[in-house]
């Protein structure tokens, strides 16, 4: 079995501050293949974010201390000097973020922000760069590129400034892409032309992608495989159809359980996950689900809270929980049968 | 932009006359009698009044006004005592000269004592500023943060005669600090100014250092900021072309107010150094109540602070595309 | 597509008499807020000195809406739409530019502060940001005891006996009373808002967003919590969101809005099953659904992608606002804005502005308009 494309393994991240030290990742491994789309799910605080600054080594590295293994195309990132860092940054592993507007800098044209990745990574001259722009901003469904091209980042709509962003992201033809919450501040129908604009640029061009996201339903249409994250860890892990047809974790029942959907039946009520996520400061002890999962008495009396369960080791389908996967099977038949979950 | 900058003259004009309309009704609030000052010491009954009626003092409060007004377009004729050529900004029986005239003479002290301290404190503050925020919270921020603190506290009057008297009067390592125009000799103009120069620098100095270490530390956590790292941007481009672009906008405000205040009259630095720039006219003239003379340097202080927020409006557009100009 | 044939072609049958009232029509005839031609714009003006109007925000344009005792009705559109206008509108925060407000029974469009105190405790609001919405400077007892204060209200047993009793009905420890915001948790904010809107005895509640800036786990909690008052106490609710499920969970009836305008509204399972409006479908398609089946016998979810984003409030186009986006945009649609009627084969109170609607179905087609995907 080789490596992934990108692997992660026993990634954690720790963040000192005045309050004590928070735990924002917390021996977290993935992998993600070319051309395939990995799908972080979680809530605020989750590590999720943290994760994605994590592979690009964009943490302050004053405040903020990794360990574990980084792998992109079999190298080792974590530690890389600052030079072979931003070499790779925006060639070999690019980025887009949440919020389009914050995002791009409000003194510079969009197309200058778009050639100037490029020319960084090519050494192309100012033409050449420029061209590029306008040939990424068409291939992104900027209408009439050429002339865009010249306009700063206020003069474009929120969907438009989030194309900009992947066009920018992409104009390197990077391995991995991470996009972290790329549709979150836009509105529904906005979002549903750039998830299908990243998978199509996807099916064009072969790169990885990490896609961050709060929403099960972003992942369910846009990812391959889905890792579920919860208080800096990894919970669950598998492929779309797996991990949303099959969930074998509480949390992952409970994110299903308590979102609303379009398909599912009106009168049955939401099942909410109850209580607030943990402190990454105080982090439960054992499994961190403990105090909000229903479930602790069936693994066995105070094992929950006294062991850490691992995400197994191997591929595919797994998840970090201490309950036999007949007990999960036949609580999860019981939840669809109640229909708090629909498949 | 032609629009924007009618738009503004406009608007200053107005501002203008309303202080000048102000400042004027306030010192007749004041007693003191101007056709005594330019009648002399000794003064018989009719000579005083033949100086009031000259002087147009016996006419209604708002005629004044208007004829003051009225001699800055057309010249004004002051009886027997002389012609004031316009722009007139009134006869200063004090000097003994229109007081366009001695405006004119001690301006080039102000500007001069002016561009040359902005220039020191605008390179050194925003330089060491950046510095700073680029090593916050390590040593080096902390040592720039208390001594700009300390600069900060200090007071010219303070630090300037401490200079003086060790650097020029005891150790002579200086010349003494005086005006020679720039166009007769460039270098006894440095070096006659270079005390007043880096005295009122420092003051200045410490603040900017202040304002351009928290401007750049927001903008480098500014999510753009964190955009060109994450395309691979090396650390000094991203500083300079990113992280310093947004802290110009706020440095640039900051800078024009200073300006004008400056040439407005830097009172306590002149008085200091004993340069005769404008601060030191308008402090004189408060004291002798000499009216022409103070109305003038209100206005040559509020058009100068009018003036560079003007400028400084204009720049705006140029620096960030989000307030461009239509 | 064949199914659109023949209604293309239909006049619509005029049923505006019956505007809004949809499945309420059987019930006590007087509803307890009415809208009607509600307009909200806002001016932009230019100039330092001599301010003068460049141009108008269309933020609300005409809209017709009733809410009766008790139900919930949902208030969906995207940013821009004018949904939250219209709550801030209902709730007086804003003062109406046109038309006119009703509740129960009253003129209260442009009715003063003075006049305004006995139904201001009736209609409450709760917002979006519990972070921003709550004083940080005062204890969760003071704020839910406030409206109390201002409005003189004595209940029985004592305000603070009854802050204790709001706690509890919303979830929270009474015990936490002398507690400060900064406290809690986002979810525990929002229902010390609930508990506040609560404090008067509401029979109105302008919910705008008030889930959408909690995690998935705790926006449930919050939605129940809501849906348990309504249930329990009979409050009536104005449901403004951008998330179609959410809204599809919690109300009885469903306004679209698009640009100003309300597109289309209908009871719940007519808007989500059999929606007509061309944006209505585009929304509904829009949204990323888990479900990995699709029921049997429907075939799969319908995939319309829009090009570009919604045009400006300021200037919004001529006739159908949705034209510019439109699949099925002919030139009658910039010529002639399309009334909000019945349309036929819908149901009592399903209303719909559109001169050429969809077929009634949310299955099986494909529109994609985005260039950059095509």
């Amino acid at each position: 079995m080789s490596t992934p494309f990108l692997s992660v393994q026993d990634l954690t991240v720790d963040f000192h501050t005045e309050d004590g030290v928070v735990h924002a990742v917390d021996g977290l491994s993935l992998g993600v293949e070319k051309g395939t789309t990995l799908g972080v799910v979680g809530e605020s605080g989750s590590g999720k974010s943290v994760t994605a600054l994590a592979v690009l080594g964009l943490h302050n590295p004053e405040t903020a201390k990794l360990s574990g293994e980084i792998l992109l195309d079999g190298r080792e990132l974590i530690g890389a000097p600052r030079s072979v860092m931003e070499r790779i940054r925006g060639a070999k592993a690019a980025m887009i973020f949440q919020d389009p507007l914050t995002s791009l800098s409000p003194y510079h044209t969009i197309g200058k922000q778009i050639g100037e990745v490029f020319r960084r990574h090519t050494g192309a001259s100012r033409a050449a760069a420029r061209d590029r722009a306008v040939e990424m901003l068409t291939r992104v469904g900027i209408p009439q590129p050429k002339l865009r091209v010249d306009d700063y980042p206020h003069q474009f709509s929120g969907g438009m400034r989030q194309r900009a962003m992947i066009a920018m992201a992409l104009v390197c033809d990077p391995d991995l892409l991470i996009a972290d919450e790329p549709t979150t501040a836009l509105d529904v129908t906005v979002q549903a032309q750039i998830l299908d604009l990243l998978r199509d640029l996807q099916e064009q061009t072969g790169t990885a992608i990490i896609l961050i996201t709060h929403d099960l339903g972003v992942v369910a249409n846009t990812a391959h495989e889905v890792l579920v994250m919860y208080a800096g860890r990894a919970v669950e892990r598998g492929t779309v159809r797996e991990v949303l047809g099959e969930p074998h974790h509480p949390y992952t029942w409970g994110l299903l359980a308590s979102m609303p959907r379009l398909g599912a039946p009106v009168d049955v009520p939401l099942r909410p996950v109850r209580g607030a996520p943990p402190s990454l400061i105080n982090v439960p002890s054992g499994c961190p689900f403990h105090p909000r999962c229903d479930y602790p008495a069936l693994a066995g009396p105070g094992l929950c809270r006294a062991e850490r369960p691992e995400l197994s080791p191997h591929r595919g389908h797994g998840d970090a929980c201490h309950l036999t996967l007949a007990r999960k099977q036949e609580i999860v038949g019981t939840l669809v049968q109640k229909r708090e979950i629909v498949r | 932009m032609l629009r924007f900058l009618t738009r503004r003259t406009l608007g200053a004009v107005i501002t203008l006359v309303i202080i000048s309309a102000v400042t004027f009704f306030l010192f007749f609030a004041v007693p003191a009698d101007p056709a005594r000052l330019a009648c002399g010491k000794v003064c018989p009954p009719e000579l005083l009044a033949q100086a009031r009626h000259n002087l147009g003092l016996d006419q209604p409060l708002f005629a004044q006004f208007t004829a003051w007004l009225a001699g800055i377009f057309a010249g004004r004729d002051y009886g027997g005592l002389g012609h004031c050529p316009a722009p007139c900004l009134g006869y200063s029986f004090v000097n003994q000269a229109p007081v366009f005239e001695t405006i004119l003479d001690r301006l080039p002290v102000t500007v001069s004592l002016t561009i040359g301290a902005a220039v020191v404190f605008l390179t050194f503050g925003v330089a060491t500023g950046i510095v700073a925020a680029l090593n916050q919270g390590r040593p080096l921020d902390k040592i720039v943060s208390v001594s700009s603190l300390i600069g900060f506290s200090l007071q010219i009057y303070f630090v300037g005669t401490l200079a003086l008297y060790f650097l020029v009067y005891q150790n002579q390592i200086l010349a003494r600090p005086q005006y020679r125009p720039f166009t007769e000799d460039p270098l006894a103009w440095a070096a006659g100014l270079v005390l007043p120069w880096v005295v009122l620098s420092i003051i200045f100095t410490a603040n900017y250092t202040r304002m351009t270490r928290s401007t750049m530390v927001e903008q480098l956590g500014e999510d753009y900021v964190r955009t060109a790292r994450a395309k691979g941007m090396t650390g000094r481009s991203v500083t300079l072309r990113f992280a310093l672009r947004g802290t110009l906008t706020t440095v640039v405000t900051i800078f024009g107010v200073d300006l004008g205040a400056l040439i407005g009259g830097a009172i306590i630095t002149e008085t200091t150094f004993g340069l005769q720039g404008l601060g030191r006219l308008s402090i004189n003239a408060v004291t002798d109540s000499d009216l022409p003379v103070l109305m003038a340097t209100v206005l040559v202080a509020a058009g100068a602070i009018i003036v560079f927020n003007i400028i400084v409006d204009a720049l705006y557009a140029f620096i960030d595309p989000r307030v461009r100009l239509s | 597509m064949k199914e659109t044939g023949p209604m293309e072609e239909t006049a619509p049958e005029r049923d505006t008499a019956q505007a809004g009232t949809g499945s309420a029509a059987g019930r006590a005839a007087e509803p307890l807020l009415e809208l009607s031609g509600l307009e909200k714009h806002f001016p932009i003006t230019s100039g330092l000195v001599f301010k003068r109007q460049a141009g108008r925000v269309h933020a609300v344009d005409g809209i017709d809406l009733t809410v009766h005792a008790g139900e919930t009705l949902g208030l969906v559109g995207e940013s821009g739409c004018g949904k939250s206008t219209t709550g801030r509108l209902v709730a007086r925060l804003l003062e109406p530019t046109g038309g006119s407000i009703r509740y129960g029974g009253r003129d209260i469009t442009h009715a003063s502060r003075r006049e305004l105190r006995p139904i201001r405790a009736e209609i409450q609001m709760i917002f979006q940001d519990p972070y921003s919405s709550l004083n940080p400077r005062h204890t969760v007892g003071g704020i839910i005891r406030g409206p109390m204060e201002i409005n003189g209200i004595d209940p029985p047993g004592g305000r603070d006996r009854r802050v204790r009793e709001l706690l509890e009905i919303v979830g929270l420890n009474p015990e936490h009373y002398n507690r400060f915001p900064h406290e809690f948790s986002g979810g525990q904010r929002q229902r010390i808002g609930v508990a506040r809107a609560l404090a008067l005895d509401p029979r109105l509640i302008v919910a705008d967003e008030p889930v959408s800036a909690l995690d998935v786990s705790i926006q449930a909690q919050v939605v129940n919590l809501l849906q348990r008052l309504q249930r329990e106490l009979g409050i009536a609710f104005l449901f403004i969101a951008h998330d179609l499920a959410v809204v599809r969970h919690f109300s009885q009836r469903v306004a679209v809005m698009y640009l100003g305008k309300i597109v289309e509204i209908a009871d719940r399972d007519s808007l989500y099953e059999r929606p007509r409006h061309p944006y209505t479908h585009a929304l509904l398609s829009a949204v990323p659904e888990v479900g990995l089946e699709s029921a049997p016998g429907t075939g799969p979810r319908e995939r319309i992608r829009l090009a570009g984003d919604v045009p400006s409030p300021i200037a919004p186009p001529s006739g159908c606002r949705f034209r510019t986006r439109c699949w099925k945009a002919q030139e009658k649609c910039a010529a002639e804005e399309p009334p909000l009627v019945r349309l036929e084969g819908n149901r009592e109170g399903h209303l719909t502005a559109c001169h050429f609607p969809e077929a009634p179905t949310v299955h099986g087609r494909d529109v994609v308009l985005d260039p950059a995907l095509a």
